[in-house]
């Protein structure tokens, strides 16, 4: 998995069926100091997730391995909200602070 | 699969459902002498190995097949275990992350 | 399938994973068909062929394809040594041959 940040949200009204119903999330990719990268990925939201938020999100096959978006047409699925992580025992990321 | 090491722990308390019981742990990939090839990734882990620890990891569908109960999770990359020793190249590579 | 070298070996507590029980992991470098070493990081692989460090060698990295081979259907499993290379022929020319390699 990789860590990123929600920064937005994707509205497609005409797309292909199978994605309706999707909620999709604008993710941009943050390295293990917590710096944001050039790396933009648009994914599937299954927790909940919304702008703001510091995810986790899965990709490839892995992304169909949920209820809502098993034999789906998707690729990245955010499959949780990070609260915190360390680095060699120093925090780098607290959701709280 | 690949060789790795782990470099911390990360705490999400909402996930997915299914993935309650998994550690999940920050890991960067190795080369051939045991050095950081500049990949950052978060591993699920089922195992007992911790920051520091030298590891094998598999990525893609397969993952979430190396975690215990529940294998039909969101997962891409899972720890698959601890790698006591590795000899690459006649070399042993070393249990701590070469500076 | 890609061709790699053998280059290492890893010692692992085996009761971990099951389905790694009781199996060898090596350490492969992925090639061209050449020999040349391809810019990826090394692969952590399951022998079933009884391959060791020196040996050029055919490996799958592909879950479905690994776990049949295994016959273990819900092993965490991608990538395995499945055979040993004799030759290479490119274009109708010979770029490898283990024969003269010895």
């Amino acid at each position: 998995m990789l860590i990123g940040e929600v920064v937005g949200s994707v509205v497609s009204t005409r797309k292909d069926e199978q994605l309706e119903s999707f909620k999709l999330l604008v993710v941009q990719v943050r390295d293990h100091a917590n710096k944001p990268k050039e790396q933009y990925v648009v994914a599937v939201d299954a927790v909940g997730a919304g702008p703001g938020d510091v995810v986790l999100y899965a990709s490839g096959s892995s992304a169909r391995q949920t209820t809502i978006t098993k034999d789906k047409p998707c690729d990245a699925v955010v499959m949780a909200i990070v609260d915190s992580w360390d680095v060699d025992g120093e925090n780098v990321y607290e959701k709280w602070s | 699969m690949y060789l790795g090491r782990v470099t911390g722990r990360l705490v999400a308390t909402v996930r997915y459902e299914g993935l309650e019981s998994v550690k999940l742990q920050l890991l960067e990939p190795v080369n051939e002498a045991g050095r950081s090839t500049g990949e950052q990734l978060v591993a699920a882990c089922a195992l007992d190995v911790g920051p520091g620890d030298l590891v094998h990891f598999i990525d893609g569908r397969e993952a979430a097949l190396a975690l215990p109960d529940e294998t039909f999770v969101p997962v891409d990359v899972a720890i698959t275990g601890y790698a006591e020793q590795a000899h690459v190249e006649g070399a042993t590579l070393p249990q701590e992350a070469p500076r | 399938m890609m061709l790699a070298d053998v280059i290492g070996t890893v010692v692992s507590p085996s009761e971990q994973v099951p389905a790694l029980e009781g199996r060898v992991l090596l350490v492969v470098r992925p090639l061209t068909p050449g020999g040349d070493p391809v810019s990826a990081k090394p692969r952590v692989a399951i022998d079933t062929i009884g391959a060791g460090v020196g040996d050029r060698v055919l490996v799958i990295d592909e879950g479905n394809s690994g776990r049949q081979i295994l016959g273990a259907p819900d092993a965490p499993v991608k990538t395995l040594v499945v055979g040993f290379v004799d030759n290479v022929e490119v274009g109708g020319r010979l770029v490898y041959d283990h024969a003269e390699a010895l």
